[in-house]
Parts: structure tokens; C-alpha cells; sequence
């Protein structure tokens, strides 16, 4: 299933690589799946390059907006303990986190 | 005026204000809704999260206060990527199921201070990713024109709780199509706002420089009544326009008069037209074809337009939509809310945060986030999405130049009607493919709405106006001028009736 590495194409490798990247711990059976899917879907999508757009600003927003603030008041925030309600593990009043550090940490 | 009977799952909103005013509950109103969901939602699946008694006891507390003017006492249905308090809120995906949000959406906030009932919260695709609510994790949603077809998507359930008469209208969101797609295969009236004209404040983010909440309705007119009660500016939106929001309801029933003479009307040629008919139905195209005439019958002047770079929608989408919904799924990190997978005190939070993705996500969700990823990395950012953001450009500026002609332009809704279930789930391509007319004004951030132009093949047929920015009342009225010549031609009380004959002929 693995193909070479060129642009329009994604091998499985790279699909692995970029699951990685997104936090997604993909199975074999879906790196087989999504290699196949994505080069299809990259397939499509590149026709975006046929475009002439020479002096063409990109769009990243349909209402263009800069620097919108509001005033600097304090307001309450949501409760806490509310908040925590929500959380899948909570300690002592904070979110409980998994282990960020390594063993010989 | 004695209780309202079982007719009422077929009114319309602005009927069943009427019967409210004259002296019916909400009491009755929402247990009628209640009654059918019951009844019928077991097949249909519209909804995820229902809450009868919490319903009727909403019901009963605005009976109690007396009010009954406005929408006080009108039920209403979500769309589940709008946030509620203290109701499940899951977006359609495994990764929030059980969370119950500690605030409600702007949208939600105001339908509640309007009076309304919360009926419940409707099916979606995951994330809203998706065109026919199968990438729903809770199950698909059936069409109630035909349980063995897509209701579309993303918004389905909504779609198919309006149509069934589980709900009298419902929230829907919009990103590529996923209010007007749903609107177009159930025979609903569906509108997406100019985008920034309705608040985003509470909508679980996909792609935000898409997304926009909007009405589903019966009617033309229940959905500017509803676009009324939700849109406007909202400090909590940072993208929000600080304008008032045109008139809608008033356009909506001008519009019904019929008279569209010196309005200019622009046939899309790259939707369907001469060329660009790959992929489209007959009897789709027909349908679309007379509505045009029926238009044209009115006094409006139609001609045919030409936007080149609509071409290139579907793919700039692709990338854009993507790329935006692999940075907003970044905070599904199993940290503050929703689930957490393989946290034993062994695996670190990297690995924790990559389980918990791959449980609580779906297939279609991860083939986006992938090709997000892809789409922004360094070497490839300029060829994708860079690309995609000047083609994005080239789009507007074709709305830009046909604006100048014309007032409106139109299309099909979908290029097809609805399909079977099954169909294309296994097929990203072929299922993108159902936004081709829709993608564009969503791109552009242009208000479009979707209205029934017939059937074909039995099944309901999407008729689409789109309006310069802003202009979403020119949307209403030339949509409430084709609702009311066709129902007209009919001779029935609209377009729905026929899906109430056909249910009462299988019956």
C-alpha cells in the first residue's frame, strides 16, 4: 500500500507521521484505509493549483476584521466547580492532568 | 378554545402562533411534538438527547407566566453542536458523550429568553463533518420521505425532525452546505446568514471562518421568524457584525405577493449550466429549470452568468475546511472535558491525548484532521493552503462582478436528490460531491438560502438563492415568491402536504 512520497500523493508513512502529529494514535487497518482515501481526496483538492492567482490576496476571512476588543472590565467567570464537573479527572479544586514528566525525570 | 388536536405537528409556526394566542397551551403544543417523537423518532433517529419532562415543564412555566405574544410557547429543536446548559451536548461524536456545557450558546440563549421550548437536541455528523449524517457516532438519521435514503447532512437531524413533524422548525449550522443540503433532500426551507450576521458564540468549532447557524422551517416565513430571533450582533462573537439585521419577516410575506418585476436574476452557469452538468440529475435540473421560469413569470429578468472560479470551490473547501478543523479538534486533548482514554499513571499525556483522540474521534473526523495537518505543514502550506485562500479570493470576487448585473443568483441546491443510505459513506469524494452548489457562497461568507422547487423521482428537490452580503432579505422574498406561485400551482396548503399524502397513502 505504501507509495513513493510525491506531492499529490501521501504514503502510508506519512500518514502515520502526520497522525502523529495530530495526536491520533491511528491502527493498521486505518493508516491502510486513509493512505488510499487521502491521495484520492489530495487528488482532488490540488486542482486549486490550476488557479491564476498572480497578485490574487489570500481570503482568510469572508468579514475582514482587525483587532476587535472589547472593554477592559472584569466579569465573572464560570464557577469552578462547575467547570470541573466537566472534566474527566479533577483534583484539590484543578484539572488533573496525565504524567507530563518521564520516569528518570 | 378547547385543546389543541393532533394536527398540530403539521402546522406551521406562524398557525400554531395564532393557536397559542387564542387560547391553546404550550402544554399541549409540546406534548403533541412529545406524542410523535414517540412515536416515530424510534425509526427516524432526528434526535439524540430528548427530555419530556424537563420539555413540559419548560411548557407549563411559560403558560403559567402568561405570555403570549411572540415565540413564547413555540418548541423548537437544536442542531447538537449548539452548547447547552446543563444538556448533553455531543456534537455528534463519542469524544463528548455525557458532557453537559456550563453555558448556553448565544443562539440558545436567545431562543430561551424568546420563550421557546427546547424540544431536544438533533443528530449531526461528527463535528458537523459530513453530508448526509451518517458519520453521525450515534447512528444514522432516516429521511422521512424515505427511510431507506440520507436525510443529508450535516444538519440531518434537524432536517428530518421538521420534515417528520417531530419538531415545528430547528437549528442548523453551515459550513459548506449543511443547513441548505438537509433543507433541499426533506423539502425544508433552509438559510444560511451572511456570515458574522448570526452568533457563533456556542457552536462547537469546525472551520470557523465558515460556520453560521440558521432556521430550518416549513416555510418561507417560519424561517425568517426564526432568523429574526436568533441573528444580530453579539459582543461574545468576536467575528459578529455590529449591523442590524435587515428586515425579514416583512420581506418574506412581501415576497409572497408575487410580483419579482425589475428584480434581475442570475442563472449560474458553472452550477449545472451548458458544461457543467457532470454529476447532476435530470430531473433535478428540470425542477430547477421551471422554478427559473416561474421566477421569470413574475416579472423577474433572468439571464445566465458565468463565475469561472466557482470551479474550484469544492477544492479549496477541502483544504480550507480541513485545515481550520485540525486546529479547533486540537482542544479535544481529554484534559478539561469529554473523554479520556488510558490515563493509568504508565502512559503520558502525549499518549493519553493520541488514545483518547483515536476512541472519541471517527473515521471521517481523523481523514480530516490528517489532511489539515498535511494541508498547513511547511513545504505544502503555499501549494494547499495558500492556494486555497486565493482561490478563495477569485470566488468572492465572481459574487463581486455578478452582483453588479444581477440581484440574486440562483442554482440547484444539491446536484442530486437524496441518496441511499450506504451510498457514498465509504467514499469522501462522492460525498463532498453533494456541496458543489453550496460551498461557493459559503466561501464567499454570502447569505444563501434553499427552498422546494418540486420532486423528482418522488423526492424533494432544492431550489437556491444567493444575495450579496448583507442581503439575506432578498433571499426571503424571492424565496417566499417561488413558495407561494408553487404552492399555488399545487393548490395545497404547501410544499410538505405532499409528504403527508405520500405517508398517508403507504400507510
Amino acid at each position: 500500500m505504501s507509495t513513493p512520497s510525491q506531492k499529490g500523493q501521501l504514503s502510508r508513512d506519512e500518514v502515520a507521521h502526520l497522525a502523529h502529529l495530530a495526536r491520533l494514535a491511528v491502527t493498521d487497518e486505518e493508516l491502510d484505509l486513509f493512505a488510499g482515501q487521502l491521495a484520492a481526496v489530495l487528488d482532488a483538492v490540488a486542482q486549486v493549483g490550476k488557479a491564476a492567482v498572480e497578485d490574487v490576496t489570500p481570503t482568510t476571512h469572508a468579514v475582514p476584521m482587525t483587532n476587535v476588543v472589547r472593554e477592559d472590565v472584569a466579569r465573572p467567570s464560570l464557577p469552578r466547580d462547575v467547570v470541573l464537573a466537566g472534566a474527566p479527572a479533577a483534583e484539590d479544586g484543578r484539572f488533573r492532568v496525565p504524567r507530563i514528566l518521564g520516569e528518570e525525570a | 378554545m378547547s385543546a389543541i388536536n393532533s394536527d398540530v405537528t403539521s402546522m406551521n409556526v406562524d398557525e400554531l402562533q395564532a393557536a397559542l394566542a387564542d387560547g391553546a397551551t404550550s402544554v399541549d403544543v409540546t406534548r403533541a411534538y412529545l406524542d410523535r417523537i414517540e412515536a416515530t423518532d424510534g425509526e427516524l433517529r432526528a434526535y439524540l438527547h430528548v427530555d419530556p419532562e424537563a420539555a413540559l415543564a419548560r411548557a407549563a412555566e411559560i403558560d403559567a407566566a402568561g405570555d403570549k405574544s411572540g415565540l413564547a410557547g413555540v418548541p423548537v429543536a437544536l442542531k447538537d453542536v449548539v452548547v447547552t446548559e446543563g444538556v448533553p451536548t455531543t456534537s455528534g461524536s463519542k469524544i463528548l458523550e455525557g458532557w453537559k456545557p456550563p453555558y448556553d450558546a448565544t443562539v440558545a440563549a436567545r431562543l430561551k429568553a424568546a420563550g421557546t421550548v427546547l424540544l431536544g437536541k438533533t443528530n449531526m455528523d461528527e463535528f458537523a463533518m459530513g453530508s448526509s449524517t451518517e458519520h453521525s457516532a450515534y447512528g444514522v438519521t432516516r429521511n422521512p420521505w424515505d427511510p431507506e435514503r440520507i436525510p443529508g447532512g450535516s444538519s440531518g437531524g434537524s432536517s428530518a425532525a421538521v420534515a417528520g413533524g417531530l419538531a415545528p422548525w430547528a437549528i442548523g449550522t453551515d459550513t459548506g452546505g449543511s443547513i441548505r443540503q438537509p433543507a433541499a433532500l426533506t423539502g425544508l426551507v433552509g438559510h444560511k446568514p451572511t456570515y458574522g450576521s448570526v452568533s457563533r458564540f456556542g457552536l462547537i468549532a469546525f472551520s470557523s471562518s465558515l460556520d453560521q447557524a440558521g432556521p430550518m422551517a416549513r416555510t418561507v416565513l417560519d424561517a425568517a421568524l426564526l432568523h429574526e430571533a436568533i441573528g444580530g450582533h453579539d459582543p461574545l462573537d468576536s467575528t459578529s457584525i455590529d449591523a442590524p439585521l435587515p428586515v425579514l419577516v416583512e420581506c418574506a410575506r412581501r415576497g409572497a405577493d408575487g410580483d419579482l418585476s425589475g428584480l434581475r436574476v442570475g442563472v449560474v452557469r458553472e452550477l449545472g449550466g451548458d458544461g457543467h452538468a457532470d454529476g447532476y440529475e435530470d430531473g433535478v435540473l428540470e425542477s430547477f429549470r421551471a422554478g427559473v421560469a416561474r421566477l421569470e413569470s413574475m416579472g423577474a429578468e433572468v439571464r445566465e452568468v458565468s463565475c469561472p472560479a466557482f470551479d474550484l470551490a469544492l477544492a479549496a473547501y477541502y483544504l480550507i475546511a480541513p485545515s481550520e478543523a485540525s486546529s479547533n479538534l486540537a482542544r479535544f486533548d481529554g484534559v478539561r472535558y469529554g473523554l479520556r482514554v488510558g490515563d493509568d499513571g504508565a502512559r503520558d499525556l502525549d499518549e493519553v491525548m493520541a488514545l483518547t483522540r483515536e476512541q472519541g474521534f471517527g473515521a471521517e473526523v481523523k481523514r480530516r484532521i490528517i489532511l489539515g495537518t498535511y494541508a498547513l505543514s511547511s513545504g505544502y502550506y503555499e501549494a494547499y493552503y495558500g492556494q486555497a485562500q486565493k482561490v478563495r479570493t477569485l470566488i468572492s470576487r465572481d459574487f463581486s462582478a455578478a452582483f453588479d448585473d444581477v440581484d440574486v443568483l440562483v442554482s440547484p441546491t444539491t446536484p442530486t436528490v437524496a441518496f441511499p443510505l450506504g451510498a457514498r459513506v465509504d467514499d469522501p469524494i462522492a460525498m463532498y460531491a453533494a456541496d458543489l452548489c453550496t460551498l461557493p457562497a459559503s466561501l464567499a461568507g454570502v447569505p444563501a438560502i434553499s427552498v422546494p422547487s418540486g420532486l423528482s423521482e418522488g423526492l424533494p428537490v432544492g431550489f437556491q438563492i444567493m444575495a450579496p452580503a448583507l442581503a439575506d432579505d432578498r433571499c426571503y422574498r424571492v424565496a417566499a415568491a417561488l413558495e407561494a406561485a408553487l404552492t399555488a400551482d399545487r393548490g395545497d396548503r404547501g410544499f410538505l402536504d405532499q409528504l403527508a399524502a405520500r405517508q398517508g397513502s403507504a400507510s
